[in-house]
């Protein structure tokens, strides 16, 4: 594959980003801005269409872009703080310790991940947002289900990453300098963050292609269930949920299915590309 | 092999019982209660009604009260379809669900595995690029992208199937196609990633020297070893097959488990949720003890008993 086709992905996901936070700007219509209009199909004035309440679709999924690329990055960030960490000290301690750890992993993939993020979600809800009531942060406590949702998906997606890295620090800790490092008497954390941290970089940055459209993806996947994020907000899920659910064998307003699904696609199968390149490169 | 199925089963048990016990905890931990939909019910009526599902006392002894009725086979009553018990829902749903994932994961197979082989072959070519191209954009179209959009091509403005329901084979057409697409693609990238690094190993090139034809080089030489890393996926895959049918069941209407498992989360009916995720372990568990023993049969180097 020629470096131009990766170009091309970055070009477009930057253009994605761009559109996402300065897009709406642009839109001579509000997110949430009720009109007349119903359900009218794309033309001059509504370029996507408008939505059941007579909103401009173009205007949502552009807002929505903020939320579901802001889940993913801020999902795959965690995810690889959390598996970096525990890949490293299992891998790294070994025997009993790694074995315990391990089999914690084992459990927890073999919990469905819904139920896992929609505990967390509503076990902490209100707790946060009495948190964050009394701090600086206090314009963030009626988020606290979103603020969540990012933590929780974080929170689930790690286990992969935490298998990876612990699998590459028990090769590398075998290595002559790590030996040497403990023979000059560094301590393990220091052995652990500044010797083997960044041997296993190179392929924690390429599951991090792998997390963002995973996240991205199981986000969808709970708003569109109804579980995720919550109106008045709107992610691409959301809204493909919205459009669902006006799917009747009459008159079906197409425009509010097929262009939220075109997006959320093109999206991952960007990410999925930049991954599968990224990993070439490294091979 | 006898001692190293029983080992297995063995050491399932352990990982059965965390998964259950750690779901139980979390459902009644979580707020809000099965009882309690639309008003609050009075301290007393919601009190008999814990005392009699084994609801009531510490957490510790409510699991307790739980695992013991578990080990007797009873998986408890649906707190939220009352009258009937989960042993009945499963019984009746978890059928129908298998039926839709093992037509799912035949399909995603009999598609993916061809498709891969023959993108490998075709590797440098621009078909080989184009077809390794197909893959990645099945994989790219998550399940409830593909629902939507293929009841409205397909049952909507051209009538060719149901757009919902169960029953009739017809209706079985577009939940089977959309819940295998997506798994197409993954299989189809494994299998191709397999062969393209069989077919640089020195018996091929030993095989190529004889003069074996190309396809038969492929289909009868490489992809038997090709095929192992797809074979260790197949278990999580066959499993993932069964929960992702979850959204599908949801948006066709199928009966299927998955319903169960969604309304059972939104109501806290913590034995029904409890019930389907143990089902969904075992699945897991035995998919991951068959794939094992199938890549001992397919690599003899591998030895089951170390």
């Amino acid at each position: 594959m020629k470096p131009r086709a990766l170009h091309l992905c970055l070009a477009a996901l930057a253009f994605l980003t761009l559109a996402a936070i300065f897009g709406p700007y642009f839109s001579p219509y509000s997110v949430d801005q009720i009109s007349q209009t119903r359900l009218a199909s794309p033309d001059a004035t509504h370029w996507l269409g408008t939505d059941l309440h007579g909103r401009d679709l173009l205007t949502r999924l552009l807002f929505g872009a903020r939320i579901s690329l802001l889940v993913g990055l801020v999902g795959a960030t965690i995810s690889l703080f959390v598996g970096v960490t525990y890949g490293l000290i299992s891998g790294y301690l070994g025997g009993r310790i790694d074995n315990a750890m391990m089999r914690f992993v084992d459990i927890l993939y073999a919990l469905p991940r819904i139920v896992l993020v929609i505990v967390l979600i509503s076990l902490f809800d209100l707790k946060l947002k009495h948190l964050l009531d009394g701090t600086f942060l206090a314009p963030l406590a009626s988020h606290a289900r979103l603020l969540l949702l990012f933590v929780g998906l974080g929170l689930v997606e790690w286990l992969t990453l935490a298998r990876i890295v612990r699998a590459q620090v028990l090769s590398i800790k075998e290595r002559a300098f790590v030996l040497s490092a403990r023979l000059i008497g560094q301590n393990t954390p220091t052995i652990l963050f500044r010797q083997i941290l960044p041997q296993v970089i190179p392929i924690v940055l390429t599951y991090l292609t792998l997390a963002l459209p995973a996240v991205i993806l199981e986000e969808s996947f709970l708003s569109f269930l109804g579980l995720g994020v919550q109106a008045p907000l709107a992610s691409w899920g959301t809204l493909l949920a919205d459009g669902a659910a006006l799917l009747n064998p009459i008159r079906t307003p197409w425009w509010l299915i097929v262009f939220p699904s075109l997006l959320l696609a093109f999206t991952l199968l960007l990410l999925n590309f930049l991954g599968d390149q990224l990993r070439k490169l490294q091979k | 092999m006898i001692s190293f199925l029983l080992r297995r089963i063995l050491s399932s048990i352990p990982v059965a019982l965390s998964v259950i016990a750690i779901c139980f905890l979390l459902v009644r931990l979580a707020p809000g209660s099965p009882f309690s939909s639309e008003r609050a019910l009075d301290p007393a009526t919601q009190s008999i009604l814990e005392t009699k599902y084994g609801l009531s006392g510490s957490l510790p002894n409510q699991l307790f009260h739980y695992a013991s009725n578990l080990l007797h086979g009873d998986l408890g009553d649906s707190l939220k379809f009352r009258g009937r018990s989960v042993n009945e829902i499963i019984g009746q749903s978890l059928p129908r669900s298998l039926l839709l994932g093992s037509i799912a994961f035949t399909l995603a197979l009999a598609f993916g595995i061809p498709l891969g082989a023959w993108s490998a072959a075709r590797q440098g070519k621009p078909s080989g690029t184009l077809l390794n191209g197909l893959a990645l954009l099945t994989l790219s179209i998550p399940t409830f992208i593909l629902a939507p959009v293929t009841v409205l091509l397909f049952s909507f403005y051209i009538h060719l199937c149901p757009p919902a329901g169960w029953g009739s084979p017809s209706q079985l057409v577009l939940p089977a196609l959309c819940l295998s697409l997506p798994f197409v693609g993954v299989c189809a990238r494994l299998t191709r990633s397999g062969l393209l690094e069989v077919l640089g190993a020195d018996f091929i090139r030993t095989a190529r020297a004889k003069g074996v034809t190309e396809p038969n080089l492929v289909f009868l030489h490489a992809l038997r070893p090709a095929i192992l890393p797809l074979v260790a996926y197949a278990g999580p895959l066959a499993a993932s097959i069964l929960t992702g049918s979850l959204l599908i069941e949801e948006t066709f209407a199928i009966p299927g488990i998955g319903q169960f498992f969604v309304s059972g989360v939104i109501n806290r009916d913590v034995f029904l949720v409890s019930g389907v995720v143990l089902v969904y372990c075992l699945l897991l568990l035995f998919f991951n003890l068959v794939a094992d023993w199938l890549t001992a049969l397919l690599d003899p180097r591998i030895s089951l008993s170390s």
